[in-house]
């Protein structure tokens, strides 16, 4: 201890160069990338921080190349990390997939931008929420994180470098073109104050390592490559010491490990954060940016007398199932706002009941205003 | 003496005991890379945990397996992509990256330029055998004009690319051509290739005797290796040839032997800079 108060750092700064200095902070020292509107000021920040802090930068060919030399980089020991938008996300699919497959930690920034295809590339959307779940081919599972303010950017992506080296997952965080290119106050944390997590090491003699084993916390540690345990990855389904396998007594109990890894971890990697629950007789469950106007929304219905619950979701990805369950059991109205055509709509509608949930959706590249909410819970509270 | 030598080899580097019999049909000519591959290695006297070795998808994606290196079979046409990571995370490592001729310049064409272009430190064993061979013999980026294959059953429309030129052409700090049958010859390039301080790049011409071969009826393995040591002439020959003497040829030899920054040295330097201006 040496007594030091911590100093938060007051900045106005803008969503990609949080989440730039969220890498930084996290121990990112490798980032490779490919130049895409909203998401190219994490490339240009981090080539100029990166080097400063002794990591390295690389603009690669295209997106495949990045993400895969991100997991080259993880594989030689660097926290990696890449960021791209819709477009690139779809060229990434097949390489995330590979670093579900075969565990490699890493972090995948999407900065969302109206899509399909090329769409419009300034706008804001959220619709690449089911890409970052299913859009590679295969089951595996997925962790995706969405923040709804500059701070919550940076806090974000340190998060998801944490998860990713936690749970030997890619982790996709969700960032919309609003967060990303809007510049507000922000207090960042005392570096100091952030303790980054350490990839786990192993004790076991390199004859003994395997990096597949079905290890009793199911999250076996990696062990960089060049360090005097030479193991086997590849895509293809693997057995324990991470050779190819096509025993059935083999792949399906690796499916079931990674899918139990997240699973049981639950508590730790979903965040929301809620208000006003116990009472309402509405709850507004929001993300990103929409989750700003959802919570003026909120409290512009309180002002009227409503009574109006709120949920955000900071974890999008595993689905908060039985939060959202909980929140809404004794509810009758569910209001879910998100600028698509209707995206963890479909979640919540899975978990509470097509007949409880109001969609408030929109597709255009402008935000979905408070206004829009407010209607829909007034229309609702006037019933 | 050689005998003993080749057995403390192949014990020595590769995952003998785990991973044998190969996937590779019998004749084929990616086991007499790979053997070329761990004599350079055991040559150059490499600590095996320095070496790493990685591959896309196809034939010889599949030669990482049986090596005791540190190793990575990636998604097709992306194995150059991947190790550039692991090259800008641990420069001091040996990584020989090893593609078949479709894996390399077709679906992986534009990784390849790139690389060259950038001159990073990698070694590049492209098995050359002018095919798809796990897939069934359908034409590739390196198919002759006029081949029929799985894809081109009238016969191949289209013009090969000459992976030495392209090589060249795009940066490459070293570049070589030898084929299966030539394996000394072979062994020296890729040892050279090592040891070489950026982008370098083998081309290892082989065949396909079970997909291409068969249905172009050029006949058994040794037939084919025949050919290949018949088709092929070194680099003096070829001067002293007209174009229509060199046509169908292989010539043998070192196309490029330059000296070029490598990139993660040239890195380093940004490093050392960004840190001084940020002081």
């Amino acid at each position: 201890m040496t007594g030091k108060t911590p100093q938060t750092i007051v900045r106005l700064m803008q969503g990609d160069e949080a989440c730039a200095e969220g890498a930084i902070a996290a121990g990112c020292r490798f980032f490779a990338g490919y130049p895409i509107t909203p998401a190219t000021e994490i490339a240009e920040v981090l080539a100029r921080r990166l080097p400063q802090v002794g990591g390295k930068f690389i603009q690669m060919e295209d997106e495949i190349a990045s993400i895969a030399a991100v997991i080259g980089g993880s594989v030689g020991g660097a926290k990696s990390m890449t960021a791209t938008s819709g477009p690139g996300l779809s060229l990434m699919q097949e390489n995330i997939g590979y670093a579900a497959m075969t565990e490699i930690p890493c972090v995948i920034v999407d900065v969302q931008r109206l899509g399909p295809s090329t769409g419009r590339p300034t706008s804001p959307s959220q619709g690449d929420v089911m890409a970052a779940r299913w859009g590679t081919h295969g089951d595996h599972p997925i962790i995706a994180l969405a923040p709804s303010s500059v701070r919550e950017a940076f806090d974000l992506t340190v998060q998801a470098f944490n998860f990713s080296e936690r749970y030997r997952t890619p982790v996709i965080l969700l960032l919309d073109e609003v967060i990303g290119h809007m510049r507000e106050r922000v207090e960042l944390p005392d570096p100091a104050t952030i303790s980054p997590e350490e990839r786990a090491t192993t004790s076991v003699p390199p004859e003994w390592y395997k990096p597949y084993e079905n290890f009793p916390e199911d999250v076996p540690p990696l062990v960089p490559f060049g360090e005097g345990y030479r193991y086997h990855i590849t895509g293809l389904h693997h057995d324990e010491r991470g050779f190819p396998t096509n025993r059935l007594d083999e792949v399906q109990p690796w499916l079931e490990r990674v899918f139990r890894k997240i699973d049981r971890s639950l508590s730790d990697i979903l965040l929301y954060e809620e208000d006003g629950i116990e009472e309402a007789e509405t709850l507004v469950i929001a993300y990103g940016v929409t989750a700003r106007s959802a919570r003026y929304a909120v409290e512009q219905a309180r002002k009227r007398g409503l009574k109006v619950g709120f949920l955000k979701l900071k974890t999008i990805w595993p689905f908060a199932e039985e939060v959202v369950a909980h929140a809404a059991a004794r509810l009758h109205r569910v209001v879910v706002p998100e600028m698509n055509m209707g995206q963890v709509v479909l979640e919540v509608e899975r978990v509470v009941g097509r007949h409880k949930v109001h969609r408030v959706v929109r597709a255009d590249g402008e935000i979905i205003f408070p206004d829009q909410i407010l209607a829909v819970i007034e229309d609702w509270g006037a019933r | 003496m050689k005998r003993q030598r080749e057995s403390r080899v192949h014990e020595q580097y590769l995952r003998h005991h785990k991973k044998f019999p190969n996937v590779w049909c019998a004749g084929c000519g990616i086991g007499i890379v790979l053997g070329s591959i761990i004599r350079a290695v055991d040559e150059l006297q490499l600590d095996k945990n320095d070496v790493a070795m990685i591959s896309g998808i196809g034939c010889t994606g599949r030669m990482p397996v049986y090596v005791d290196f540190n190793t990575m079979h990636t998604t097709h046409g992306r194995a150059l992509a991947f190790a550039t990571g692991l090259k800008m995370v641990r420069p001091e490592m040996r990584i020989i990256v090893v593609m078949g001729d479709g894996d390399a310049l077709a679906i992986g064409g534009n990784h390849f330029i790139h690389a060259a272009r950038r001159n990073i430190g990698l070694t590049t064993v492209i098995v050359n055998n002018l095919t798809y061979g796990m897939t069934g013999g359908q034409y590739s980026p390196t198919t002759p004009t006029g081949t029929r294959s799985a894809t081109s059953p009238y016969g191949h429309i289209e013009q090969p690319f000459p992976i030495t030129e392209l090589s060249v052409a795009a940066g490459a700090a070293f570049v070589a051509r030898s084929t299966v049958y030539h394996v000394r010859e072979l062994e020296k390039y890729i040892a050279q290739a090592i040891t070489k301080d950026g982008f370098s790049v083998v081309e290892a011409v082989s065949y396909c005797h079970t997909t291409l071969g068969r249905i172009n009826r050029w006949g058994t393995a040794p037939d084919m290796m025949r050919r290949l040591k018949e088709q092929s002439i070194s680099q003096k020959q070829a001067e002293r040839m007209s174009a229509e003497e060199k046509a169908g040829k292989i010539i043998r030899g070192i196309f490029a032997d330059r000296n070029i920054p490598e990139y993660t040295r040239l890195y380093d330097e940004i490093i050392a800079k960004a840190q001084q201006e940020a002081v």
